[in-house]
């Protein structure tokens, strides 16, 4: 294990700007060591890839409230194959049905954390899920 | 301060309580702090809570009003019911208003979609996966004449939670009216407009916030003279709890933007007494009962005194703190969604016991959806149970002289002129927008919130304790992906069939009036409703002369 710090690109697609959960999620991968980004709200499938792939992330955290999750979040994940930076770890945070979020696991995200999910878990996740 | 109970405490009896409620110890674990964190002594008592009753509580529709807005409350009228509701096209939300009047509903409140929330139609590249989801998305005056369809505008009362646009949507409403027959001086309603709680905490927003803040002092201005029945500004701390902010903050901040609108409207040469009688406010309700009580109250105290002794209102209407409530979408769980009900019905009698004077109450599949048609009727039933079975409308305000609720009172007005005092050194509430002052105070309550839970220090019931494994899911309602193409084939449809001429007549005075700052808007963009310009074209041609907003985040 190298001394790197997991870097975490927290991103806000789409046109909802509920962005409690992002700030939260944000602040404790801050406080667990991680190197965070906070992109800001409405955001574009392009702007979100185009910030993870210059911070040279490790993963990207998608957080999204406005139902729109099945038309973004495929659109990011194939971004990112098309940009070669399919190795990026994809979640996604937020109020997402159960049937689109196996969905969206088919298609390559790693997780979907939905309502009442701990940051102690998401921290654990990333820590398990990215190899450093 | 004379002590509220008249009757003098026997120290000694204090102290012997005290002494017996030391002996034994306190639980451990949860905090008895409330949900905002203030701190709660375990007792109150007349020696504790120093309220002067003539100067503080009074009567209720008698200055400062803390006991309630009018004279009789409950007594003379109950609240009004008013479900929020909107999903899919205009002619879903069509279908689901006439629904909830035919079950007692008493008044309509419009959902847009996020695209319509933001400027945009529902053909916009920007709007794609989004049309409909969280709200009905209104286009032009078209989508406007079919969700109002077989209501007549001229006998309900219409509210609609828009902000960035709401200059065209209460444009649209004004047309539809017009074509029903009913005058703009007959309508009424509540149009949100609360465009400084965007840049605080919901976030949508377009133009940057002195062009916004003037589109609003038009809207002002123009209701003021020719919309009498209106409410130009719904004042709204809602959105600023739900992002994290606690209960003090809430108060503070919402009050602090409506003495900004009334500066800025002020500023324009309207005399206070002009338009302050119809401003009006929205509330969260949640979960902490007896502080949600006190910040109505609170609210109400602070408005009318500020009102009356720095704004030099003489209309006793001006000093009204009149306001809608919701319950917290954010005390919804995912987890048991059922338990909701009871959540939410606790909510909502905290919101009554306040003194509202309109309440929507949350349904209990909303953590996971929109909500289903019985879900909805639910939450409706929920307030009629309040309402007709618990007697709690039959004395106003019961919990006037409670020493907690008083002490609590006057502790969240406290707090609230502690923090217009810190904006004021900021420059007030735009300068503080600009810092992230508010943004920041609300990260951090939010961010203290979840770290609370997390060390369970606050129980949610079925999440952090009392857990179900193997929940069976519920039915929720999905929107139809299929509307989003009919809603972009009819605005599409729209734009060919119009007259081009006439629209880009419309457009380029707009653009014209919008680059001069004493030319009031709404004229304009109402003659532009009806030329069947869409909402995102107006909304473009004022991006260009003004720009566009983007906060700096901070987390």
């Amino acid at each position: 294990m190298t001394n790197a710090k997991i870097r975490v690109v927290v991103a806000k697609p789409g046109l909802d700007g509920h962005d409690r959960g992002a700030k939260i999620i944000a602040r404790a991968l801050r406080d667990a060591g991680m190197e965070v980004i906070y992109t800001g709200l409405h955001q574009t499938p392009e702007q979100i890839v185009e910030t993870a792939i210059q911070e040279d992330a490790d993963a990207v955290g998608i957080s999204i409230l406005s139902g729109a999750h099945m038309t973004l979040v495929p659109r990011i994940l194939d971004l990112l194959r098309k940009d070669g930076a399919e190795d990026v770890l994809v979640v996604v945070g937020g109020t997402v049905p159960q049937d689109d979020a196996d969905e969206l696991k088919k298609q390559g995200v790693a997780a979907v954390f939905g309502p009442g999910a701990t940051t102690s878990e998401i921290v654990d996740f990333l820590k398990g899920a990215v190899p450093v | 301060m004379a002590a509220t109970g008249n009757r003098k405490v026997d120290a000694a009896g204090i102290d012997a309580w005290r002494e017996l409620f030391e002996a034994k110890p306190e639980r451990g674990g949860e905090l008895f702090s409330t949900l905002s964190g203030v701190e709660n002594e375990p007792l109150y008592s007349p020696e504790t809570v120093a309220v002067d009753y003539d100067r503080d509580l009074g009567f209720p529709g008698v200055f400062p009003f803390t006991r309630g807005v009018y004279p009789s409350m409950y007594r003379g009228r109950l609240w009004t019911m008013r479900q929020f509701a909107g999903f899919g096209t205009a002619a879903e939300t069509n279908e689901r208003f006439r629904y909830l009047l035919e079950h007692g509903q008493t008044g309509l409140s419009t959902a847009f979609d996020m695209p319509t929330l933001m400027g945009l139609d529902s053909d916009h590249a920007r709007s794609e996966g989004e049309v409909g989801r969280e709200g009905v998305a209104i286009d032009s005056l078209e989508d406007m004449r079919t969700l109002f369809a077989g209501i007549p505008l001229g006998d309900v009362s219409t509210s609609m939670t828009i902000n960035s646009p709401a200059a065209m949507l209460l444009a649209f409403y004004v047309c539809v009216g017009e074509e029903q027959g009913v005058p703009r001086d007959r309508l009424r309603g509540t149009i949100q407009t609360d465009i400084l709680k965007e840049y605080i905490a919901q976030k949508e927003y377009i133009f940057p916030p002195e062009p916004s803040m003037r589109l609003v002092t038009d809207m002002v201005e123009f209701t003021a003279r020719e919309m009498p029945l209106w409410h130009p500004i719904s004042v709204s701390g809602y959105h600023i709890r739900e992002a994290g902010s606690t209960a003090a903050q809430e108060l503070a901040f919402t009050l602090a933007d409506g003495f900004t609108y009334v500066e800025w409207a002020v500023e324009r040469g309207l005399d206070v007494d002009e338009f302050a009688p119809r401003l009006s406010f929205f509330f969260n309700a949640h979960l902490d009962f007896f502080e949600e009580i006190a910040k109505y109250r609170a609210a109400r105290r602070i408005w009318a005194t500020l009102m009356r002794d720095k704004y030099g209102a003489k209309d006793p209407r001006s000093w009204l703190m009149r306001f809608h409530t919701q319950t917290a979408g954010v005390s919804l769980t995912a987890q048991q969604p059922e338990v909701n009900l009871v959540r939410t019905a606790l909510e909502a009698m905290a919101a009554v016991l306040g003194g509202t004077q309109s309440l929507h109450t949350n349904s209990f599949d909303e953590a996971l959806a929109l909500p289903t048609e019985h879900a909805v009727r639910l939450a409706l039933r929920t307030q009629q149970v309040i309402a007709h079975e618990t007697g709690v409308v039959n004395t106003i305000d019961p919990l006037g002289g409670s020493y907690y609720v008083e002490h609590l009172t006057n502790e969240l007005e406290r707090q609230a002129y502690e923090y217009f005092e810190r904006i004021e050194k900021l420059g007030g509430v735009v300068a503080a927008i600009k810092e992230n002052f508010f943004q920041r105070e609300i990260a951090e309550a939010s961010f203290r919130y979840q770290s609370e839970v997390e060390a369970k220090q606050r129980i949610i019931v079925g999440v952090n304790k009392y857990v179900l494994e193997d929940e069976q899911p519920i039915e929720i309602l999905k929107v139809d992906a299929k509307l989003e193409q009919e809603q972009i084939e009819r605005v599409q449809a729209l734009r060919a069939r119009r007259d081009t001429p006439t629209v880009e007549a419309a457009l380029a005075r707009l653009q014209d009036d919008a680059a001069h700052e004493d030319r009031n808007l709404i004229g304009p963009i109402i003659d532009a409703s009806r030329a069947h310009v869409t909402m995102g074209e107006m909304c473009d041609a004022l991006r260009h002369i003004w720009g566009t907003w983007r906060e700096t985040p901070v987390f």
